[in-house]
């Protein structure tokens, strides 16, 4: 190669200088014998946090009529779930990337329905629960207009919905068997028994959490306890872990946008961050071809310091 | 068999095109060009022995299952050494790329082993956020509910559902893991065929 023709910010000429002994096997032993000690060293310092999982047993123990209004949001399609799009429901169109609507043209292939798999589905497991079994005739029974009313006039009177004497108490009329339905699932949940429906869905062995997960995150507790371990969104959200310890640090930048206009104020937030993070990422990866990118190394001489030895030897002879 | 026959063998021009690509002295070099004296060498290899302790641990992690940690104060001790060797791993790839990235260590032909690099480092991401939401504790429940908007934004939420626990555990037990030390491997392979780069001739005729 002609050295008119070189560019400094792509290429590299051969080395034709010395070389001094290396021995990598010994150097790569050293270093996983010092990375493992550091590594037992900290482990037995620090530890690792292990905050045991909320149950919906937990919640509905704790908060009977927040775990109550979240039952009653599934049951009238105003939860977080109900209104969301996909992958559940076709309920909105979802987050849109200037003109790409990505989730709405993948579609619901999560499907989840609040009234059927949160509130009837469940109902329908309780045993030797006659007036259950009447109202749950009642509600298969009726039309859609029908249940529709019930429940809107149910929702209206809950504002003043109580937990007294372990039950959830509304003064609702004409709410056909609603009242049942969110007493009977506020028990159930406080149970155990709830925790076990969802789960156990898709048959007896299970892995996957999604119904118990999405029902617990409409709720306030979740939200409430992640607060209080500071680990919300305006908190550096998912970042951070619960206790004193680093998280996924490497997560900075992509939460960082979190915290700035647009991103923290626009509906479409989600999909506006991932889409910077990939221009971001394809940046970094296509760096060694992005003329000006790859010549802040030369121009900002930190290679200077990286090869301090060898340009002072280049200086020196 | 012929001489001949042996020479068109699949396995014999493998065999030489690898020698010829990766001699031994090159793959296992027992000498560095001098300018190979750097306090920001040891992060590439720091990187490396983290993965080791990494994989060590989450080995020991599987065999009891992924509910033993919580458990067992065994198996939490064994928890904190997968968790810290973890923060060791990304700090010292993040010193790493950093070094790399003020070193422009792509010249000379060595795009691949940054490419190979920057994809193993968002490989790792992924890795360690699959841990994350499958740690089966309030941690993953936060994490997994958090992050489901930002994926389901994409539109990859539909098939990769990260409140699904036991598809988020076999991604970062299997398929993240494979990917990442099939790269890692790759990019040290691509290290030792192209060298280290060399320091910028700062008194060289340039066209920039």
């Amino acid at each position: 190669m002609s050295k008119k023709n070189f560019r400094p910010d792509v290429d590299a000429a051969p080395w034709k200088g010395g070389y001094s002994p290396y021995d990598i096997v010994k150097e790569a032993t050293i270093a996983l014998v010092i990375v493992a000690l550091l590594t037992v060293i900290l482990a037995t310092l620090f530890g690792s946090p292990d905050e045991p999982a909320i149950t919906i047993k937990t919640w509905s123990n704790a908060a009977p009529v927040d775990f109550a209004v979240t039952a009653l949001s599934e049951l009238n399609g105003t939860s977080g779930v109900a209104q969301y799009g996909a992958p559940y429901n076709t309920a909105s169109k979802g987050q849109a990337l200037g003109p790409l609507t990505l989730a709405k043209w993948v579609g619901p292939r999560i499907p989840v329905n609040t009234v059927t798999d949160f509130v009837i589905d469940p109902l329908k497991a309780l045993p030797d629960q006659p007036l259950l079994t009447q109202g749950l005739k009642k509600w298969k029974n009726a039309s859609h207009a029908t249940r529709q009313s019930w429940v809107t006039n149910y929702t209206k009177a809950s504002n003043k919905m109580t937990f007294t004497n372990g039950a959830i108490v509304v003064n609702a009329t004409n709410a056909g068997p609603v009242p049942l339905f969110i007493d009977d699932l506020t028990q159930m949940a406080q149970s155990g028994a709830l925790d076990q429906a969802l789960v156990t869905q898709a048959g007896f062995y299970t892995t996957d959490y999604t119904l118990p997960l999405l029902f617990l995150a409409d709720g306030s507790y979740l939200a409430n306890q992640a607060a209080r371990q500071h680990l919300t969104g305006d908190q550096w959200g998912m970042m951070n872990e619960t206790g004193n310890y680093p998280g996924q640090a490497w997560l900075w930048l992509y939460t960082f946008w979190y915290q700035v206009a647009p991103f923290n104020s626009s509906g479409n937030g989600d999909v506006l961050v991932w889409g910077l993070m990939m221009a971001l990422s394809a940046g970094l990866l296509l760096t060694p071809f992005i003329p000006g990118l790859r010549s802040i190394p030369r121009k900002t001489r930190v290679y200077r310091l990286i090869w301090r030895e060898h340009y002072q030897s280049v200086e020196e002879s | 068999m012929s001489y001949s026959e042996i020479e068109r063998q699949w396995t014999t021009r493998l065999r030489r095109r690898f020698v010829r690509l990766l001699p031994p002295e090159k793959l296992l070099p027992d000498n560095q060009p001098t300018y190979v004296s750097s306090w920001i060498y040891v992060f590439g290899v720091t990187t490396l022995s983290a993965l080791m302790v990494v994989i060590a641990s989450g080995c020991v992690l599987a065999i009891r299952g992924p509910q033993w940690w919580h458990t067992s104060s065994v198996g939490h001790f064994v928890n904190s050494l997968h968790l810290w060797s973890v923060e060791i791993f990304f700090f010292a790839m993040v010193v790493h790329l950093w070094g790399k990235y003020f070193m422009a260590a792509w010249r000379g032909g060595r795009s691949m082993t940054w490419m190979t690099g920057v994809v193993t480092f968002l490989v790792s991401i992924a890795t360690a956020f699959t841990g994350y939401v499958s740690q089966t504790n309030f941690d993953s429940q936060w994490i997994a509910t958090q992050a489901k908007d930002g994926i389901n934004a994409t539109g990859a939420g539909a098939y990769f559902n990260v409140l699904n626990m036991g598809q988020m555990l076999m991604w970062h037990i299997v398929l993240l893991p494979l990917v990442a030390v099939l790269l890692t491997a790759l990019h040290v392979l691509l290290v030792r065929v192209k060298g280290v780069v060399p320091p910028f001739e700062e008194h060289a005729k340039v066209n920039a």
